[in-house]
């Protein structure tokens, strides 16, 4: 177990120490902006809280990445998955008045997530009926439902006391999550509905016939046929979980958060999700870690920003060089040199 | 003439068509030849992202366009390098260094424009102006539109054609193409794979790059954060939908272009069609096409997968 956490671990610290590289580069001081990033990411029950309401969208989202990537699937419709999960958790949310809140908000949750699943089971199809990369398909899924989105909130949903802004109208307090942890916390029931949703998919991985199908399908799909898997529509099946999942962390954010859709709604949480994923290594325990620490570096470096005029696209950078070294740690090749330099020290990794 | 008619049977619609298209061409011909090797980029994003802010970098720097084009040419060539050497070298999986690749270039383009330029306005770069080629350019219609352009139109035609010639009628381009579909056989006919994709890549980073630069010295001037706005995506799918050949994707290319042309032209127009429904449209008439394009489309059988002797 430390082991398989010791190149991830590695890589994030490695990214770390590249960050405060670049801020010497360009004349910041590092110890004051992460003291700064420290400060807006722990330093207090807001802060705390705001870190924790944050990881929630990342971690769902991640751990649908991670489910995909355990069948064999790279989910990058993350966003697209979110911003669909959100509308159809706001239309819920918006028309459904008079019904008890015990009602209302699994409600809205689940058409969350069917709407999130329905934009990630698309590309699953296409994925399995016409070979169609679900690569691409996911990323163009992305921009088609964000400006469909960004149509409606400006367009036929638009608030009509919004003043012109881009947003609908906020959702009726019987669909709003209730709070677990009061001000200054203001930690709420989604947090929770996340740490649930990795238990589940960590018993569904490792504990059912369905999760060990998937991860078949994923390791060895030919195997897997000739075990006589259904493996087309476990493809679209995965992929209509991961969708779920991302829809449903648009559905938490917008119930729990922000209650109201607008076009700026998510800063990039479904491509965020992809290195949350991989950070954890596609293991819901992983997951939780490094979504937890993702959203501490975005809410730390958007308190750096406001406090030490540190840009927070720092923070951005270290996200991608901790995917960039994580990945190099898990190439094969890195790897072999690293166990060649083991057996023979340094001359044997000369020898290769 | 009715504005419909306005938004399509006009000179400034082809012409606008050919221009946006640009971009989409330089990646979707750059991702070609790599894929061609071998090499699937999802980091075409990023490397069109760091070409856009090391074009306007260098333009202003440098007091031209031509070295901002050298410049962003370069910053895509310095992000493949990263992607080959994890990819090649360390065998590193594809795809998430391509995703690792696109953060990395958002955040770093976006950090270092804060930093020199705070969150002000963007100064405006030395740009490419408009070349008349003697005689042709006097063709009525046709001829503004074809032969009054940009340098990098031109560029842009003869790399289509130059990558052409040397995929499907060179050595070295059979030598390419080969460690795309069979390296170990490559191999043992002595081609060094492995050395073939890394300079594969490398051309894939410099035109990737270029067509970001492309975006700021012939359209929009300036650098604007996250501007690429999904188009390294889109030259992705164009490479599938050409079916990894030069030519059908510069055709290709341009119905993007002009699917983005018919966007400004509606907002210029003002036809009282929501703009955010007009700009889906380029996305969902790739998604389509790329949908929709069956027949035989085969990629090349090594595609995405790492090679190695043993």
């Amino acid at each position: 177990m430390l082991s398989r956490a010791a190149a991830p671990v590695a890589a994030v610290l490695l990214a770390l120490a590249a960050g405060a590289a670049i801020l010497v580069a360009a004349g910041r001081s590092p110890m004051a902006a992460f003291g700064a990033m420290w400060a807006g990411a722990f330093g207090g029950p807001e802060s705390l809280g705001n870190t924790l309401r944050g990881a929630t969208p990342l971690l769902l989202t991640g751990l649908g990445v991670a489910w995909a990537f355990r069948g064999g699937l790279i989910n990058i419709g993350g966003e697209g998955q979110i911003y669909v999960g959100a509308l159809l958790a706001v239309l819920v949310g918006l028309w459904a008045p008079g019904l008890p809140a015990a009602v209302h908000i699994p409600l809205a949750l689940l058409a969350g997530f069917a709407g999130g699943a329905a934009w990630g089971a698309l590309p699953g199809w296409l994925k399995a009926r016409w070979d169609k990369s679900e690569i691409i398909t996911t990323i163009l899924l992305n921009y088609i439902a964000f400006w469909f989105v960004s149509y409606l909130v400006a367009g036929p949903l638009m608030d009509p006391q919004s003043f012109g802004y881009p947003w609908t109208a906020e959702v009726v307090p019987s669909a709003r999550l209730p709070l677990l942890l009061p001000a200054p916390f203001r930690v709420h029931a989604g947090v929770a509905l996340g740490a649930a949703a990795a238990v589940c998919l960590h018993l569904l991985l490792w504990r059912t016939i369905w999760g060990f199908e998937v991860r078949a399908v994923g390791e060895a799909p030919a195997a897997a046929r000739l075990a006589g898997m259904p493996v087309p529509s476990r493809v679209v099946t995965t992929m209509a979980v991961a969708g779920g999942l991302a829809g449903l962390a648009g559905a938490v954010e917008l119930l729990g958060v922000q209650w109201r859709l607008s076009d700026f709604f998510s800063p990039g949480w479904g491509y965020s999700a992809i290195a949350v994923a991989l950070v954890g290594e596609a293991n819901p325990g992983g997951v939780v870690l490094s979504a937890l620490f993702f959203s501490a570096l975005s809410t730390g470096a958007a308190s750096m920003e406001r406090l030490a005029r540190v840009p927070a696209a720092v923070g951005d950078v270290i996200q991608g060089l901790s995917v960039l070294f994580v990945v190099l740690a898990q190439g094969p090749g890195l790897r072999r040199w690293l166990d060649s330099f083991r057996r023979a020290g340094p001359e044997g990794a000369r020898a290769r | 003439m009715s504005p419909w008619e306005q938004l399509f049977f006009s000179e400034a619609f082809f012409s606008a068509s050919l221009q946006l298209a640009l971009p989409v061409l330089l990646a979707a011909l750059g991702e070609t030849v790599a894929e061609r090797a071998g090499l699937v980029n999802i980091g075409l994003e990023g490397m069109m992202l760091a070409g856009a802010f090391c074009s306007a970098f260098g333009a202003l720097a440098g007091h031209s366009p031509w070295i901002g084009l050298a410049a962003g040419a370069g910053g895509g060539l310095l992000l493949a390098m990263i992607a080959a050497y994890a990819c090649i070298a360390l065998q590193a999986d594809q795809v998430v260094v391509g995703v690792a690749l696109n953060m990395l270039a958002g955040g770093a383009t976006t950090f270092l424009t804060r930093t020199l330029f705070g969150i002000g306005d963007r100064p405006v770069v030395p740009s490419f102006v408009a070349w008349e080629i003697p005689l042709l350019g006097r063709i009525p219609t046709l001829g503004p539109a074809l032969f009054h352009r940009t340098p990098d139109f031109y560029l842009a035609v003869l790399l289509v054609a130059l990558a052409w010639f040397v995929l499907f009628r060179t050595g070295a381009g059979l030598a390419l193409r080969s460690s795309g579909e069979q390296p170990q056989a490559a191999a043992s006919a002595g081609i060094a794979v492995a050395a073939v994709r890394f300079v594969a890549q490398g051309v894939c980073g410099a035109l990737a790059g270029a067509g970001g630069a492309v975006l700021v010295l012939s359209q929009v001037h300036r650098f604007i954060e996250g501007m690429s706005a999904g188009r390294g995506f889109i030259a992705l799918a164009v490479v599938i939908i050409a079916r990894w050949q030069p030519a059908l994707a510069a055709a290709v290319a341009l119905l993007f272009g002009a699917a983005e042309a018919v966007a400004l032209r509606v907002q210029a127009l003002d036809l009282r069609v929501p703009y955010q429904l007009i700009l889906l449209l380029p996305y969902a008439l790739t998604l389509a096409a790329y949908i929709g394009w069956t027949g035989r489309t085969r990629a090349p059988a090594a595609l995405g997968k790492p090679f190695s002797l043993d």
